[in-house]
């Protein structure tokens, strides 16, 4: 097949590419390199939240007994399986199944929403606790080494407490993003708008969905399960 | 595990198996946290977390198998520089014993 008897059949080729396949890993491309920086903004909170940690062991790890670990758990699940709906959404967005494509998509929204229920429950339990940090908080908590009662300067659980909301709350803005791109992209997907031969917005915003769902399997065990063991 | 019509795309079946895997290794990080291992329990459970992590990039974000060497290279590169960040910075933070 010629270049231009290709480009007669998918209108999505834009001219600028020698074919769809290059325009795809164009695109990819470029979503990685985006995906990258994403990794370096969470990285750099990642490694605020690592000095502090060693700076002031005790008091982190009171802070992180006081968190819900099982709501901590089923959203970790929660974020799990509607990965899974999103590797199925472009499996589907491949084979040309707009009606299962669309189901896929409006099912990763709704997982998406339950994540962010759920994580409201658990912030709206730290305000009752003040363990918000500001001038509220208060935390008078002890630290369970292994029945040993040690206590805790607050102002370092607040740190804990400062980077635990930085880190789920960007988090959580991220996950709102997704659930708006994704409700974008099931409308369009029931529109008709993508077939076998052009995805590509699926699968990089599946892409984006992903790299959350990474990023949640990190805060989970260095917010949640820090010193449980007692 | 059957390959078809995309090189990148793998069974529904399979997709469903790196799911429930990932599920099983949530629930063993949980369930571990409460076992004291001394020192070694952020070690598992940061080594579970990455297990999880490697098995989304390479299976669902299909790296593994991409046809564009390119790509791979800048995943690696944004973990190895996350890595630059967090052994520099600690290597200045840990070592400030005249503090």
């Amino acid at each position: 097949m010629t270049a231009t008897e290709h480009q007669a059949h998918n209108p999505a080729l834009l001219h600028h590419f020698a074919d769809a396949e290059q325009q795809k890993n164009a695109a990819s491309l470029g979503m990685w390199l985006f995906l990258v920086t994403e990794i370096m903004f969470f990285g750099g909170m990642f490694c605020a939240y690592l000095v502090y940690r060693l700076a002031h062991f005790n008091a982190f790890a009171a802070g992180s007994q006081q968190l819900n670990i099982w709501m901590g758990a089923i959203n970790t699940a929660v974020l799990i399986v509607s990965s899974v709906t999103v590797v199925l959404a472009v499996k589907a967005a491949g084979a040309g199944k707009r009606k299962v494509l669309v189901g896929y998509l409006v099912v990763t929204v709704l997982l998406g929403l339950t994540f962010l229920v759920i994580k409201g429950f658990e912030y709206r339990e730290k305000f009752e606790k003040h363990h918000v940090p500001g001038p509220t908080f208060s935390f008078t908590d002890k630290f369970d080494d292994n029945g040993k009662q040690i206590p805790v300067n607050p102002k370092e659980t607040e740190l804990f407490f400062s980077l635990y909301f930085a880190m789920t709350g960007m988090h959580a803005l991220h996950m709102i993003i997704g659930c708006g791109l994704f409700s974008g992209l099931a409308i369009l997907a029931w529109k008709g708008h993508y077939t076998p031969g052009y995805f590509t917005p699926i699968e990089n915003a599946g892409l984006y969905w992903h790299l959350v769902d990474i990023i949640w399997i990190y805060l989970f065990p260095l917010l949640y399960l820090i010193s449980r063991h007692s | 595990m059957s390959e078809h019509e995309e090189h990148k795309s793998y069974s529904q079946g399979f997709y469903i198996a790196i799911g429930v895997t990932l599920l099983v290794l949530t629930i063993t990080t949980a369930a571990v946290a409460f076992v004291n291992l001394g020192p070694f329990n952020p070690v598992v459970a940061l080594l579970i977390a990455t297990i999880k992590a490697t098995l989304v990039v390479l299976f669902f974000m299909h790296v593994k198998g991409a046809s564009e060497k390119l790509t791979g290279a800048v995943v690696v590169s944004g973990f190895f520089f996350l890595a630059i960040l967090i052994s520099l910075s600690l290597a200045d933070y840990l070592t400030r014993s005249w503090r």
